[in-house]
């Protein structure tokens, strides 16, 4: 573990994706500290300075009811990383338990949960998230609730994969041999042999929910008003461009540092762990 | 005479496929004596794993082997036995080693913690500082020198000689009455392979386990096994007591198989009598030594 950490700060491009994920994370986490004007990040209004490009002590500006952009992109991160947190909490462990059971146990349990699965899978993430959110009330636990319905699918094909090539290892047949069960075999023989590409995936999803749970808000699906999020600060400001360029610029720029770090710090971990994909 | 640990009596198996049933194994008996060490040599699929496989009850639960025949182990009928009741024998009463002693050891566990979970198919509730104590008289017995260090290391930081011991070790921890060996040591160099071989001979005989020997090494065998089965093609061809057999080989494939091991001394190999329809001659058993003579 200590050596994963050395070679990923010895790396250049991870020490990049380690620090901006370090500053996303400590940012969301003391969002109350470092904020300037913490009452932004609800319904506030302040007409007297809105829409300002900008200036001190506005260093991002001013959305079109005078809030403070620099508090709200903070907040918006706290947001994020919550919904992703929860949706990779959920979606981990669900599809995990579904591709190990498909994968070892094979049959018809594999046939049965692998099509449905499939099913999954063919239909586009967004489209199914947003019909998703059609139906449902745009909130942001429903928002989590979408994200993470087309998440599972994904886990459960990694670790499909991997459990059918791990089933034909020695020490699975020796685990057999000596009558371990098959939950035993499945959990505690196989799926920690799957822990670094798992771990390298969900590192690289950590962005890609954001950025999906940000496309949502942009369509108007996700988290709504007051609430502050990065995708519908974008939709918003993109009315007003170029003149108001700040308004979509800096929610944008925040999207990508996001999506970036957690994606740098995937790409050394898959190096590191020696996952190929 | 006592009733032997393994009795196989007419073995047949066979595997379901769409083009009807692939026949793997004519029917074979053999059988093991308490404590006795017994080979089953063949060429690859001859169907010697296999056997093993459904000694320890894992083809039963496989849909499309059709198996058919008398299997008893220490006067119990492993046909009578539900799934259950044959997955409680294996780990505790019977055990088995593998070719390849690295890949048979999980990479993500130390060697104490593997060790611990093997004791604990036997008793359940040990605790894991009895545990240790345990492996480590194991692993003396198995001539480690460490046994410390082995137990703290991975099996990828072990060098493969170790691990086999350690395997054997493992084998062993819970004293079971029959011990399955297929092809142990055929991933590891040839002194490596005697030595340990030699070990687990040793072992075998401090517990009193009786092993069937699986190989197609046959100066491994040579060594090791108290009496011989030949197996070609699904059918048992000869069977006798070690040295006689090997002595004075008499079935026309036998003969092929002894004549086709490769001498140091150069030369090339022999030209072997390799017509088929010879290898299908019956079963020849040495006098004395065949199933209906020994467990009389």
């Amino acid at each position: 573990m200590s050596k994963t950490l050395f070679v990923l700060v010895r790396n250049p491009l991870s020490l990049i994706g380690l620090m901006l994920v370090a500053l996303v994370v400590f940012s969301a986490v003391f969002a109350d500290f470092i904020v300037p004007f913490p009452e932004h990040q609800g319904a506030v209004v302040d007409f007297l300075n809105f829409n300002k490009a900008p200036e001190w002590p506005y260093i991002f500006g001013t959305d079109l009811v005078g809030r403070d952009l620099f508090t709200r992109i903070i907040y918006a991160y706290r947001v994020s990383l919550i919904l992703g947190i929860v949706v990779l909490a959920i979606a981990v462990p669900v599809g995990v338990a579904i591709g190990l059971a498909a994968g070892y146990l094979g049959g018809w349990t594999e046939y049965v949960l692998m099509r449905i699965t499939d099913v999954f899978l063919s239909i586009p993430p967004l489209v199914l998230a947003m019909s998703m959110m059609g139906l449902l009330e745009p909130t942001l636990t429903n928002g989590m609730i979408a994200v993470t319905a087309m998440w599972w699918p994904w886990y459960t094909r990694l670790v499909y994969n991997l459990a059918r090539s791990e089933k034909e290892e020695g020490y699975v047949l020796a685990a057999e041999v000596i009558g371990a069960s098959r939950l035993h075999i499945m959990f505690r023989e196989i799926l920690p042999n799957c822990v670094p590409s798992i771990l390298t995936k969900m590192t690289l999803d950590f962005g890609f929910v954001i950025l999906i749970a940000s496309s949502l808000s942009f369509l108007g699906l996700g988290v709504q008003p007051p609430t502050p999020d990065l995708g519908s600060m974008v939709a918003e400001g993109a009315k007003y461009l170029p003149d108001s360029w700040w308004l979509t610029v800096f929610p944008g720029l925040a999207i990508l540092i996001a999506v970036f770090g957690f994606n740098l710090i995937g790409d050394a971990l898959r190096e590191i762990l020696g996952v190929d994909q | 005479m006592k009733t032997p640990t393994l009795k196989i009596e007419n073995l047949k198996l066979g595997f379901k496929s769409f083009s009807g049933t692939n026949a793997v194994l004519h029917g074979i008996s053999l059988h093991i004596a308490k404590g006795e060490k017994v080979a089953l040599v063949g060429e690859s699929g001859s169907g010697k794993s296999v056997t093993a496989r459904i000694v320890l009850g894992l083809l039963q639960e496989q849909k499309n082997a059709k198996i058919n025949g008398g299997l008893e182990f220490e006067g119990r009928n492993l046909n009578a036995m539900t799934a259950r009741q044959r997955k409680e024998l294996r780990g505790t009463d019977m055990s088995m080693i593998f070719q390849d002693p690295t890949s048979s050891l999980n990479p993500v566990y130390t060697i104490e913690v593997q060790f611990h979970e093997v004791l604990k198919r036997a008793r359940p509730d040990l605790k894991r500082a009895e545990a240790r104590a345990l492996a480590l008289q194991a692993l003396a017995d198995v001539a480690i020198n460490e046994p410390e260090r082995v137990l703290d290391s991975y099996a990828f930081q072990l060098s493969g000689g170790m691990n086999q011991r350690v395997m054997i070790a493992m084998a062993l921890a819970n004293n079971p009455a029959l011990l399955l060996a297929d092809e142990p040591g055929t991933a590891l160099d040839v002194t490596v392979q005697a030595q340990t071989l030699k070990l687990m001979g040793k072992l075998v005989e401090k517990h009193h386990t009786s092993v069937l020997f699986i190989s197609h090494n046959l100066g491994v065998v040579r060594e090791f096994a108290d009496r011989v089965y030949v197996i070609y093609k699904g059918n048992i061809v000869e069977q006798g007591k070690t040295e006689t057999l090997f002595d004075n080989p008499r079935h026309p494939y036998t003969r092929a198989l002894l004549s086709a091991v490769p001498r140091i001394t150069g030369g090339g190999i022999p030209d072997i009598d390799d017509d088929p329809a010879h290898f299908s001659a019956p079963l020849i058993a040495h006098e004395g030594f065949s199933e209906k003579e020994l467990l009389a």
